[in-house]
């Protein structure tokens, strides 16, 4: 049964040869019924295999299946392969099953749009990197859909390309990103070097992870922290954050889909997957949970002022992010991961929702041309407040176990402070209030829509509003997963990822997984805290976002004009984070300009002017000895008979000196 | 092996040549087109065995064909081919038909001569990438000079062709007479030391010249190779050549010549010379990784296309030289990989400006925008070599990349992090260009009616694209072929260099890995 694994990313492979090479012969109700189909069925895949894997006891959840050996060179040896354990099996239900849903919705969306076709060939090669990403059993292909992703999303940022704005945000996104393969590779390279020097030449992860003991803390320190560049790339983190926000000029559902619910987690996975490495390396997790959490509050506080909804939610991705890398930054891996499934279910629910909302406004997305809509579009409404209550940490919905599991581990795992879950706490506060600010201003309140739109405001179409309905269904219950133990849950979840990201029951791991539990042995997750703390955190963080919420209900509900007196009061403060910082502004001198300037420099400056001054010049020279010593070349006999005798006589005279002093 | 009873090899130099005598013949411009084609593709048929007959369990010359040529001096006409060049022999004679294709309304004056030039060319470079005698291989080497500097010279753009020929020559000939006097000394010392008079290259490597002669006799090839590599600092012929040359000029230009170089540093400076090529490594990887960012960078900011694509190959064989210096498998295999890959991806880049060219006659970016709205067929070959050229996992280009990087990582890190940075610098040069040719809405009235690619120039693309993907997703088929003779070439250069026992041992033992 596991053997048919390769089938999960063959389908989406054959969907996109199908749109992208005969999507036009085809026609279009043909691409809307493969584009859709190929990943149901890779999503029906890997809920077999999911079931099969139940079936076995946990030790024994792992499978490996290699196709074809790719690089080899010397004593670098790749394979493509696939690999099928608890991490990876739920990534790739998360991703199929999310990715089937908004490629559901996008019929919809997209229906009028002339490259519908393009469209759907981009996303099916998007899903069949991404699985590649999540499935791969080595680095290298890792990296192979690692890449691929940031490719897909580049040609779907840029999908309306005729928009100036769109391309540039395309390039940016790719350019941002390989920055962050900078620093990927150089992990690789790292990890591949140094293992080598123990006589281990891999890059296979089983491998990989069962040696990793061999290296020294300063050596897996470097590596973990170069990888994590890549992962701050991909997943917008500080400083590599600055491509996300840009990458809303993509059409909606694919915001949804790779801007928020898949693509951008991946480093999320990634660090998840490389537990072992980062276990190893307490400064490298400490940098990661810091940035984690510093990216949390920083784009929360930027998500206050955007007044474009799909901004809004953007930082609000940046931001939930930072906190998936807050958990797996303090060892709560499997915190992590189950914030990225649940975050994928509510996130990628309020982007479809955003989305369903510029189909009734014909394409508004400010959210000051909005208001009132929640008797219009009722069921877009519906699904957008529970989504919102998701990621507000209400209790009862996904997002309050996931978020609340993570909260508590970075108070109280080994690799916690105080401090951690104080940020994060407060920026749980701000999630509140800006998502219920983007809710009340957008269903709320007066009607502030242009009237030329205000007339044909109408709910979407069944094909988009059934998976709007499913993924909040999801949304409020993907947390039942992961009930943690203090409010009587069994925190399934938890348990399912034991063998792979640790922290359960050591000693009865597969065989190629027991060394994650060594590295766990150590460890354990629970400082020892009392569950009576436990709960009272809980209770914390509940009642700060409800504050938040408060603030939001005061400011855009009670007294709509507060807001506006507080950004006069504080001028200042208000148009630095109205301007997100200047990061964008700063990033552009420091480095685009000068390099531009740098090139310009040299090229004119080195190879023009020093190289080709140096080369022509020498010609000229010699052009000008010639012409002088042309002139020697008279053809008028007096004078080479002339310069005859004064040869002549020279010779004369050093024969004659020669004979005289010696 | 031999075809029709001739030794293939032979067959493989000389059939082009017989074409080039066949066009004397005919005067309609279309005959001449068609013929011109055939030969070159029955030549790239010819080549095709090599590959399937290529025993890759062995390091040994393969295809040997050993006659004396003038016995007296020990010159000899021996040909033959190991996993080096074998590789490289079939991108010479697979980009030839492409450029016979793409020659084929580009050209229209004296269409004769100039299928005759190519011809004549591909003799040149099918010669010195099977001659395995010093001589012979000097010989094919300034046969591949002349019809170049015609093709740039006379058919390439009237503006600045003379400058930009006379500067190919020039550049190109500096090195190769500092080459031929060091062959000469070479040969002397040799029939000195060993009272055995001979150019054969196999010879000659068994021998081991004196470290301090080496430097010098090494410099003078090296000097030759890099100018035709180019590196930094003797690239500025490159732009220029590739900006003035027609189309198929610049896509053998890219594709084969400048391999010439690299190929001459395998082939024969560094097995030659081993201690010096040794001693020399830091010098030649900083220049390399100089080559690759200063390349990067200089592209970005260049306003013609072609001059855009001519810098970024100073920055692909930038990573050419650096995989080669770094002296290990990974390194080297990635290296011989990368001339194959830059041949396809460069080579393809300039068709493909070629063919907007012809449809625009001009190169300049600010001139175009927005094409991909009315040429869709035409933007997508150009993504996918766009993205090869920046290496993108899955394409060619990445597994190149990679491994040179690898290589010099392993061999210093400094050097593997520094050419690292060419990966981001290579995307965003490439991506804004396209950006700027592709994206946006058309702004300038003279690109709306611009018509997309019809069928010859998609045939001209179609291998390309297979090319890059192939090499791309399965290696395998081509690494397989080159690792007998990597291997060897590694195992005879360590072994060579630890002969010498006043190197500094720590390196010894790093390049042992």
């Amino acid at each position: 049964m596991f053997d048919i694994v390769w089938l999960v990313p063959l389908f989406p492979a054959i969907g996109f040869i199908l749109n992208g090479l005969f999507g036009r012969a085809l026609g279009k109700k043909a691409v809307s019924w493969i584009g859709p189909s190929a990943i149901g069925l890779a999503f029906l895949t890997s809920i077999l295999i999911f079931f099969e894997l139940l079936k076995k006891p946990p030790s024994e959840r792992f499978f490996e299946r290699i196709i074809f050996d790719w690089v080899v060179s010397g004593s670098f040896h790749t394979v493509i392969g696939y690999q099928i354990d608890p991490l990876s099996i739920l990534m790739a239900l998360v991703v199929t099953g999310v990715s089937f849903f908004i490629h559901i919705y996008s019929v919809g969306y997209m229906h009028e749009d002339p490259g519908y076709i393009r469209y759907f060939a981009y996303l099916n090669l998007f899903v069949f990197m991404m699985l590649n990403l999540v499935l791969a059993n080595n680095f290298l292909l890792m990296f192979v859909g690692w890449e691929g992703v940031g490719l897909c999303s580049y040609l779907l940022i840029g999908f309306w390309f005729e928009k100036d704005s769109a391309s540039n945000a395309g390039k940016k996104a790719f350019v941002v990103n390989r920055v962050g393969d900078f620093g990927f590779l150089l992990g690789m390279f790292l990890l591949f070097t140094s293992l080598g020097k123990h006589g281990i030449w891999t890059l296979d992860f089983t491998e990989v992870f069962a040696n990793a003991n061999k290296l020294d803390t300063v050596t897996v320190t470097a590596i973990t922290i170069l990888l994590f560049i890549g992962a701050c790339g991909k997943s917008a983190q500080i400083p590599l954050y600055v491509w996300l926000p840009d990458a809303m000029e993509g059409p909606t559902p694919v915001s949804s889909l790779i801007h928020a619910a898949t693509m951008v987690t991946a480093g999320v996975y990634m660090v998840a997957r490389c537990n072992v490495l980062y276990s190893m390396a307490p400064l490298s997790m400490a940098i990661v949970a810091v940035i984690g959490v510093a990216t949390a509050i920083f784009t929360a506080s930027i998500g206050f002022c955007q007044n474009d909804i799909k901004k809004v939610l953007a930082y609000s991705t940046i931001s939930q992010l930072g906190y998936m890398f807050l958990g797996v930054g303090v060892g709560a891996y499997s915190a992590g991961i189950f914030h990225l499934m649940t975050h994928a279910f509510f996130k990628g629910l309020l982007f479809l929702g955003a989305g369903s909302v510029m189909h009734a406004l014909s394409g508004e997305l400010d959210m000051r041309k909005m208001g009132a809509l929640r008797k219009k579009i009722p069921i877009t409404f519906w699904t957008f407040f529970i989504a919102t209550l998701a990621i507000a940490g209400i209790p009862g919905l996904s997002g309050f176990f996931s978020k609340d599991e993570i909260l508590w581990q970075a108070f109280s795992s080994p690799h916690g402070h105080f401090v951690l879950w104080l940020v994060a706490a407060v920026a749980a506060g701000m999630t509140a209030f800006y998502m219920f600010r983007a809710v009340f201003l957008t269903f709320f309140g007066e009607s502030r829509v242009d009237p030329h739109v205000a007339h044909h405001i109408h709910e979407s179409p069944r094909i988009m509003t059934i998976p709007l309905i499913i993924l909040a269904i999801l949304s409020v219950i993907g947390g039942y997963v992961g009930v943690p133990h203090v409010l009587g849950g069994a925190n399934h979840i938890h348990e399912f990822l034991a063998p792979v990201v640790g922290g359960s029951e050591p000693g009865k791991s597969h065989a190629a997984l027991s060394f994650v539990a060594q590295a766990w042995a150590s460890g354990g997750e629970n400082g020892g805290h009392s569950a009576a703390l436990e709960l009272l955190m809980m209770v914390i963080s509940v009642v700060i976002a409800l504050i938040g919420i408060g603030f939001a209900y005061l400011f855009y509900i009670k007294n709509p004009t507060l807001p506006k007196l507080l950004a006069e009061r504080w001028k200042g403060l208000y148009r630095l984070v109205y301007n997100k910082y200047y990061v964008d502004e700063i990033y552009q001198v420091l480095f685009v300009n000068s390099l531009k300037k740098l090139g310009v420099g040299l090229w004119r400056g080195f190879d023009d002017f020093v190289i080709d001054g140096t080369v022509n010049g020498i010609a000229i020279l010699i052009g000008w000895i010639s012409s002088v010593m042309r002139r020697v070349q008279t053809g008028l006999v007096q004078n080479y008979a002339f310069s005859m005798i004064v040869g002549g006589l020279i010779l004369l005279v050093y024969y004659l000196l020669r004979t005289i002093f010696y | 092996m031999t075809i029709f009873g001739i030794p293939i090899l032979s067959l493989l130099v000389f059939f082009p040549l017989l074409g080039a005598g066949v066009l004397l013949f005919i005067k309609r411009e279309e005959t001449l087109r068609w013929v011109a084609l055939v030969f070159a593709f029955v030549e790239f048929l010819f080549s095709l065995p090599l590959f399937f007959e290529f025993d890759p369990t062995t390091a040994a010359m393969q295809f040997v064909e050993d006659w004396w040529w003038i016995e007296s001096y020990g010159i000899s006409y021996k040909l033959g081919i190991d996993g080096i060049s074998l590789l490289l022999v079939l991108l010479t004679t697979f980009l030839t038909v492409l450029c016979v294709l793409c020659s084929w309304t580009a050209i229209t004056f004296r269409v004769k001569e100039y299928m005759i030039s190519f011809l004549f060319l591909e003799t040149g470079m099918v010669g010195a990438l099977v001659a395995l005698d010093l001589i012979l291989f000097y010989v094919f080497w300034e046969v591949m000079l002349i019809p170049m500097y015609l093709l740039i010279g006379v058919w390439g753009d009237p503006k600045r062709r003379i400058y930009a020929a006379i500067k190919f020559f020039l550049f190109t000939m500096a090195g190769s007479v500092l080459m031929l006097v060091a062959i000469l000394a070479l040969y002397f010392i040799h029939q000195k030391a060993t009272g055995k008079a001979t150019f054969d290259v196999l010879e000659l490597y068994k021998f081991g010249v004196p470290a301090g002669t080496q430097y010098w006799l090494f410099a003078a090839f090296a000097l030759a190779f890099a100018i035709k590599v180019p590196m930094f600092p003797f690239h500025t012929w490159l732009p220029d050549a590739h900006t003035e040359a027609p189309t198929a000029g610049s896509v053998i230009l890219a594709g084969v010549l400048l391999k010439m170089g690299t190929y001459g540093f395998l082939r024969f400076a560094i097995p030659l010379f081993p201690n010096a090529a040794y001693e020399l490594m830091p010098l030649i990887s900083v220049l390399a990784l100089i080559g690759i960012i200063y390349g990067a960078l200089v592209s970005m900011v260049q306003p013609d296309l072609k001059r855009l694509v001519a810098f970024s190959s100073v920055s692909h064989l930038g990573y050419v030289m650096l995989g080669m210096f770094a002296f290990n498998t990974q390194g080297i295999q990635g290296s011989i990989y990368q001339m194959l890959n830059h041949g396809i991806s460069t080579g393809s880049l300039f068709l493909i400006v070629g063919m907007i060219y012809e449809r625009r006659h001009t190169r300049m970016i600010a001139e175009f925008g927005g094409l991909s709205k009315v040429m869709p067929i035409y933007a997508t070959f150009f993504m996918i070599v766009t993205l090869s050229s920046i290496g993108l996992p899955s394409t060619n280009g990445f597994v190149g990349e990679f491994l040179i990087l690898l290589g010099a990582f392993r061999s210093n890190p400094v050097y593997g992090v520094l050419g690292a940075t060419g990966v981001i610098l290579g995307a965003a040069y490439m991506l804004w260009m396209f950006q700027r040719v592709m994206f946006g809405k058309i702004t300038n009235p003279k690109n709306e009616g611009l018509k997309d690619l019809n069928a010859r120039e998609i045939i001209t693309l179609v291998p390309m694209v297979i090319l890059i993907f192939l090499m791309g997703i399965y290696p395998k088929l081509f690494f397989s072929r080159m690792d007998a003779s990597v291997e060897k070439f590694l195992s005879d250069f360590r072994g060579r260099v630890e002969m010498k026992a006043d190197l500094p041992s720590p390196k010894v033992a790093e390049i042992k890995k």
